[in-house]
């Protein structure tokens, strides 16, 4: 007998009448027939049930309040800042620890300029990927080479920074700037000498350092296409190139937007990798040859040393901006990328 | 064949070599990154790199024990707190995570992921060390648990979300209450998925260096109390990579490639152990 070799839950279970149809709320309201335990204990399925969902939504309830947190401490400790400075803040450039004024201008304009340089690198190469990957490569090398370019994720930021100091500024100080300079030199955007620590170095760190964001998620777009668009195209005679321009690009565009915009998000706060090559001076310069500065970088380096409570709460509120910039850019992102694959996870496969 | 048609072939022969060199242009830099993690740091590994801690600047030797000590007791303290909380949010969002609040914990989740790391690194500073006056590992280890939580929430449902429905269904017929047909039937037959994000979780803060900086702080000396400041491996990299000697470019070096096998390691793992089971 099934009561005496399995005494409890199997047997009750075994024994019980369930509705034909199961949706997993009716579920909850059944109560339980039991015809087999010793004591009925009708409460109990519903109360295990409570306690479980109870849990799980505190448990979830943790994101939501740990952001409201951050945004509430970050602006309690910037609040003599922004009381004291306003939107001056933003657009001047005085950085003076002995004076206590503080104008965040550069780093602002540090953050925006690498990485916009950034994207003008990364763009290129990561819809070269998705492109190459899933319209025309051998079936046979998509995975290895799409495991590849995530395993440059998977890299560490300070990494990524020692590389660029010991390897990619003394190759692009011997090799490319030379060039560079003798061509565009006199442009404004390439004169002055090239020592190393500069905006072309932070750019080019944080374009390695996203395209396997941007490559991945876009290529998570492009593989959610539906195959007629293509077909469609190559039946009215469209070349495979023009197929992919024409049809599959267009379809998924909104969700390449996002992907390109999760990317930003990623380049403007990255911390390390930069903070090691960019240069770390306060200063607007428009020449990408000449050092930087980035709010991440900013924090990174000064925060530690911040004496005065001015000057901690400038930080924070270099911070809140970092913050409220990113948190707008992958908000408006993730929505792009949902739109084109609603209902998939694209994206969150990302490392 | 018209001549138009030529051209169009050739224009489509054209973008496809450019595609395929800009691929190749895309995962470049990660032979060159490996190549000199390994020419620049496998001299400099040997026994006493594991078993010393840094000697005082300007010597020569030293190793770097207490950084990989307090890389792992950080690291497993981020574990600790972050896994359960992380698996739970996934939990809800795979079991009742259609209504509004489950839209909402699902968007924070994505957004929180790109949340600059050292924005969550002042915010643990806030709230972990200046209220004691002391910077501690402990206080790292949240920082990295807090980064951790979002990207967790996110893979565990996805990977339950690809358990057949047909299993729930068997096992709330079979008269399981709610709560058991998730944990030991959904979430058991998910196991492997979970372990996978929960991998890459753990790779991904294993290397993080900007949310310590104000809360582990990095320490010369061994040490194993978390209620201590405490040196990890990235850490150790940041400051050996800044400073001024060769030595510890050297130092830098070797660690970079020691922390890099790690990552390396339990990434390959999680990507290992997903592809049997999904075969995506």
């Amino acid at each position: 007998m099934v009561r005496e070799t399995a005494p409890g839950r199997l047997s009750r279970a075994m024994s019980t009448t369930l509705p034909q149809t199961m949706s997993p709320a009716a579920a909850e309201s059944v109560a339980p027939v039991s015809t087999s335990s010793a004591a009925p204990r009708p409460h109990r399925r519903h109360y295990g049930d409570r306690v479980y969902r109870g849990l799980l939504t505190a448990l979830a309830l943790s994101l939501p309040l740990l952001m409201l947190a951050i945004v509430a401490q970050l602006l309690v400790s910037s609040w003599p800042a922004i009381r004291k400075f306003g939107f001056s803040f933003i657009w001047t450039s005085v950085w003076n620890p002995v004076t206590d004024t503080y104008g965040a201008a550069p780093m602002i304009f540090g953050t925006l300029v690498s990485s916009l340089l950034a994207l003008l690198m990364a763009v290129p190469l990561s819809l070269g990927v998705a492109i190459f990957l899933t319209e025309f490569a051998p079936r046979w090398i998509r995975q290895p080479v799409a495991f590849l370019v995530e395993l440059l994720a998977a890299i560490p930021s300070v990494v990524y920074g020692l590389w660029g100091i010991y390897v990619l500024i003394p190759l692009l100080r011997d090799y490319v700037a030379p060039p560079i300079r003798a061509v565009l030199g006199w442009t404004p955007f390439f004169n002055g000498v090239f020592y190393g620590n500069s905006m072309l170095a932070g750019g080019i760190i944080l374009a390695i350092m996203i395209v396997p964001y941007i490559s991945a998620i876009s290529r998570e777009v492009l593989l959610a296409v539906p195959a007629t668009q293509r077909e469609a195209a190559l039946g009215l005679g469209a070349t495979r190139w023009e197929a992919v321009w024409g049809a599959v690009l267009p379809y998924g565009r909104a969700g390449v937007i996002g992907a390109v915009m999760l990317g930003l998000g990623r380049a403007l706060g990255e911390t390390m990798a930069v903070t090691m090559v960019i240069g770390n001076r306060h200063d607007i310069a428009l020449s990408f040859f000449q050092p930087g500065y980035t709010m991440a970088a900013a924090i990174a380096n000064e925060f530690t040393e911040a004496q005065s409570r001015m000057y901690l709460s400038a930080l924070f509120e270099v911070g809140l901006v970092l913050f409220v910039v990113t948190v707008a850019v992958n908000a408006l992102a993730r929505l792009l990328v949902w739109r084109v694959a609603r209902g998939t996870a694209v994206g969150s496969k990302a490392l | 064949m018209s001549a138009r048609v030529a051209t169009r072939r050739v224009k489509s022969a054209f973008f496809t070599g450019l595609v395929g060199l800009l691929c190749f242009l895309a995962v470049l830099p990660l032979f060159l990154i490996f190549a000199d993690l390994v020419h620049k740091g496998a001299s400099s590994i040997n026994w006493d790199f594991f078993v010393k801690i840094p000697v005082p600047a300007g010597q020569e030797g030293g190793g770097v024990a207490n950084a990989i000590v307090g890389t792992v007791i950080i690291v497993a303290l981020a574990c600790v707190i972050g896994i359960p909380v992380g698996i739970g949010a996934g939990l809800y969002l795979a079991e009742y995570g259609i209504g509004r609040l489950g839209w909402m914990v699902r968007f924070l989740a994505d957004v929180m992921n790109g949340t600059p790391s050292i924005v969550v690194g002042i915010f643990a500073w806030t709230w972990f060390v200046r209220p004691v006056h002391h910077f501690s590992g402990l206080a790292g280890g949240v920082a990295l648990a807090i980064l951790m939580v979002p990207m967790l929430a996110r893979t565990t449902e996805e990977m339950l979300r690809l358990v057949p429905h047909s299993l729930r269904e068997a096992a709330l017929a079979l008269g399981y209450p709610r709560w058991r047909t998730s944990l030991s039937v959904i979430a058991r037959a998910a196991l492997s998925g979970i372990v996978t994000g929960a991998l890459v979780g753990v790779a991904r803060v294993a290397g993080e260096t900007a949310p310590l900086l104000f809360t582990a702080l990095g320490n010369l000396n061994f040490d194993t109390n978390v209620k201590e400041p405490m040196q990890t491996l990235s850490l150790q990299i940041f400051t050996y990579a800044t400073g001024p000697f060769d030595d510890w470019h050297r130092l830098a070096w070797a660690s970079a490639l020691v922390l890099m096998s790690l990552v390396l390691t339990l990434a390959v793992a999680a990507r290992w152990a997903t592809r049997k089971r999904y075969g995506t």
